[in-house]
């Protein structure tokens, strides 16, 4: 069942090839041709392009291993100075490319099926072949996922190939493989390090279920098991990082860019600090108003002047990388809590990676928007066993994928995003309804809280002021930004809302669990 | 477990392939002098919009026929008019007279296919979805639902190459429905607009018209004479009212005019036995017996497909 979902899925983003793509397209590839006609010691230096190479490593080796792919489509592709090339063939190649490496999810979700297919565990293949058994609503969620389709197959990204990857290492922890769980995590990191986000989660659970094991209620501390997983996470990185041992600097430096980005990317990832930054902007409005303000005083924040520059608040205190640090170590704190007090429980292990990747994603320095998928993807696997994740899944993945709209803003796109999230959103919220509700009994749909089906009827609004109503009340463009924050500040309500309510979840649970020794 | 909206979501879902399909380029794209079958509709905008009724059918100076002259019945001829009002709307350029040959544009494109998007919705997709809710296990029909309404064949035509048969093909589903629910005369009116709009469903026609009549006089059993004669002129007259309606301004206006239409409507018959490639009886008979040539020697075959 999974590989026919993913055959219909293939097909349907073949259709999307010639739709529009962003920048991102040509920054894969800049570096296709970076990777293919420089040597490596050049590659972390380069600057013909303004796209820099600013991924781990390992990818860098992914982007050099597709351009001898890209050679057979159109070699002109692989000129470092052809910027913007975009012919025919290289559309076709590099489409093909993000369709193709699908395939590394596939096999992510095919790994996390074997553990989340039934409750019981047991007769996980039978089940995987009926039609709509949890594995194959699973399978559904996480292979169509939209935010994926509309971030991968259009604005053009290779999320999936890494969402594989992480899946892989999830589903490796959930049949209690740790070693290879921590292997390809490793890997992960090296190829994309927004991965950081959620190593926190893999650090604490693998040290305290992994190396500490208790039995017969004495705790005993393998080393020889943390002996194991420095090896493996040492060489990989070894491995990665070794080549570029005398530009460590420059290659850390373009991973990490401080300097140049500021507290919020160009459209206001639905966080915590948009919410600080709205704040911020009504008062010093109001005291513009009021008069508490110098007017002579520069005031006026320009937070969303389309570049990704620093900037400071008018009112409330600026905020800098370090702060933000400190909010996230505050807000991961239930996730470590809940990992320490109930070790070995590989549920427990995803839901502290959605706790982590929420805290990241609401407290994070320049966080991107794209990054909710982060938080979305593990989500899925807990949506299918419980009914109150279930819930908070629906909502956040409403919201979230609602939230990428700003991504895609041409008109074809205008009308295409409202259609996918919806038939997403209608077809998951139909499936988990069928599964989780009795149809005999009096509640066959999913409920929602009154004050939540509020937020989604107001959310449907400003999707629609998003996508059309905005540029037909102002043609001409005088608040091009007025969407967008609007959208970043609804959002972020929605998105706190859900990881407010699933942090109290997750502690009540490990509540109960703790009152029941 | 009985899963809620199946028929909704299989309707979104096919609605998704169809935007697929229109990202694609359309027939005739960079194509001059004639481009293809876009143009053609995008120039009964242009015709519809700019010229009285009058002039619609016939050449002129300002309508030139050979260049993609209206050959659909008036039906086609209103809904060019519709969607060119709103053309004109957006952007005037898509349909000013004489300038707008050939306009090719991303907008433009964005706008056409929404129109058959829009037009599909109302009429196709909203008669498969309303029969197949009406049917009692709508559940096991879901995949028939999915089928057609993603009809692979309609939405390569309609959404790539570009037509829209999906009105025509829509309208006369809901005859259908029409009849299999017992209402006649709404069938009648149904199936006339659809005739009206394309006469390609003249292909149907047959077996609706006797089906028609068969019903009418047949239905219901042991019924007296009056009330079959009583079903049968309502048909009739609805079919007739349909026609009347539709052709109106064209009865209206003398001077050989309807004449005019109804050549335009039939000038395949010039065209030959068959045209280009079609995979039906006489192209392959063509194969071996050049079936063509014995019956008009003279013929060309022209390079525009209907």
């Amino acid at each position: 069942m999974l590989w026919r979902i993913f055959a219909s899925v293939t097909f349907g983003k073949l259709l999307f090839i010639p739709s529009y793509r962003s920048t991102d397209f040509e920054v894969h590839r800049n570096w296709l041709a970076i990777t293919h006609s420089l040597p490596l010691n050049k590659w972390y230096i380069d600057d013909t392009s303004q796209w820099t190479l600013d991924y781990p490593p390992l990818f860098a080796w992914f982007e050099y291993i597709l351009s001898w792919g890209a050679l057979l489509f159109d070699p002109e592709m692989l000129k470092v100075n052809n910027l913007n090339y975009a012919s025919q063939n290289t559309i076709l190649f590099q489409r093909i490319s993000v369709i193709l490496t699908d395939i590394v999810y596939a096999l992510g979700v095919q790994k996390c099926l074997y553990s989340f297919g039934n409750n019981q565990g047991g007769k996980v293949q039978k089940d995987a072949e009926k039609w709509f058994s949890s594995s194959t609503i699973l399978a559904f969620l996480l292979l169509c996922n939209v935010g994926l389709f509309m971030v991968d197959h259009i604005h053009f990204q290779y999320n999936g190939f890494l969402t594989g990857i992480l899946l892989l290492s999830v589903g490796s922890i959930l049949q209690k493989e740790n070693l290879k769980a921590a292997f390809w995590f490793s890997i992960l990191l090296n190829l994309k390090h927004i991965y950081l986000y959620i190593a926190p989660v893999y650090a604490v659970y693998l040290l305290r279920s992994y190396c500490f094991d208790i039995q017969k209620s004495k705790m005993t501390f393998h080393f020889k098991r943390l002996i194991k997983l420095g090896v493996i996470v040492v060489t990989t990185f070894g491995f990665t990082y070794g080549p570029f041992v005398s530009q460590l600097q420059q290659v850390l430096s373009r991973l990490f860019p401080f300097e140049n980005r500021g507290l919020c990317h160009a459209y206001w990832a639905p966080n915590f600090w948009a919410l600080y930054n709205i704040v911020d902007k009504i008062l010093a409005f109001l005291g513009h108003k009021l008069g508490w303000i110098d007017p002579l005083s520069k005031v006026t924040a320009s937070m969303t002047g389309g570049l990704v520059q620093e900037f400071e608040h008018a009112i409330l205190p600026s905020i800098g990388p370090k702060t933000t640090l400190v909010f996230t170590i505050l807000a991961i704190l239930p996730a470590v809590v809940i990992l320490l007090k109930q070790p070995n429980q590989p549920r427990v292990f995803i839901r502290a990676i959605v706790l982590c990747a929420f805290a990241s994603f609401l407290f994070g320095w320049h966080v991107h928007e794209k990054a909710i998928l982060i938080v979305i993807t593990p989500l899925t696997l807990l949506a299918v066993s419980s009914q109150e994740d279930c819930r908070l899944f629906m909502l956040l993945s409403i919201t979230g994928h609602v939230s990428l709209f700003p991504l895609l803003f041409t008109p074809f796109e205008n009308v295409l995003k409202i259609v996918v999230v919806l038939t997403y959103s209608l077809a998951s919220y139909s499936f988990l309804s069928a599964l989780h509700y009795d149809p005999k009994s009096k509640g066959t749909l999913l409920k929602f809280r009154s004050w939540e089906r509020f937020f989604l009827y107001g959310l449907g609004f400003v999707a629609l002021f998003e996508s059309c109503i905005h540029s037909m009340v102002d043609p001409s463009g005088r608040l091009p930004f007025l969407p967008l924050m609007i959208m970043s500040v609804y959002c972020a309500v929605g998105i706190i809302y859900v990881w407010f309510s699933f942090v109290i979840g997750s502690l009540k649970t490990e509540k109960k669990i703790s009152k029941q020794k | 477990m009985e899963v809620p909206y199946k028929l909704e979501v299989i309707a979104l879902t096919t609605i998704i392939i169809k935007l697929g399909v229109s990202v694609f380029p359309y027939s005739g794209k960079n194509q001059p002098p004639k481009f293809g079958d876009y143009e053609a509709q995008r120039h009964w905008m242009e015709i519809t919009v700019n010229l009285p009724i009058q002039d619609w059918y016939r050449n002129t100076t300002d309508n030139d026929l050979l260049y993609w002259g209206l050959d659909y019945p008036p039906l086609t001829a209103y809904q060019s008019y519709l969607t060119g009002s709103v053309a004109k709307k957006i952007n005037q350029d898509y349909v000013k007279l004489h300038v707008s040959q050939g306009f090719e544009n991303f907008d433009h494109q964005y706008f056409m296919r929404m129109s058959v998007l829009v037009s599909d919705c109302i009429f196709f997709v909203s008669a498969l979805y309303f029969y197949i809710r009406s049917l009692k296990m709508s559940n096991k029909y879901k995949w028939v639902f999915f089928a057609l309404s993603s009809h692979s064949g309609l939405t390569l035509i309609d959404y790539g190459h570009f037509q829209y048969n999906c009105v025509s093909l829509g309208l006369t589903l809901w005859a259908i429905i029409f009849v299999s629910q017992g209402k006649n005369v709404l069938a009648a009116i149904a199936f006339s607009a659809a005739l009206n709009f394309k006469q390609m469903e003249l292909y149907h026609a047959i077996l609706l018209f006797a089906g028609f009549y068969l019903l009418a006089s047949c239905q219901p059993k042991g019924s007296s004479l009056p009330s079959q004669l009583k079903n049968l002129v309502q048909i009739g007259a609805a079919t007739v009212a349909t026609f009347a309606i539709i052709w109106y301004p064209f009865l209206q206006i003398h001077d050989w005019l309807l004449q005019q239409v109804i050549v335009r409507l039939f000038i395949p018959f010039q065209r030959g036995i068959f045209e280009d490639y079609v995979a039906n009886f006489w192209c392959t008979l063509n194969v071996v017996i050049k079936i063509k040539r014995l019956l008009n020697p003279t013929s060309i075959t022209s390079g525009t497909i209907t």
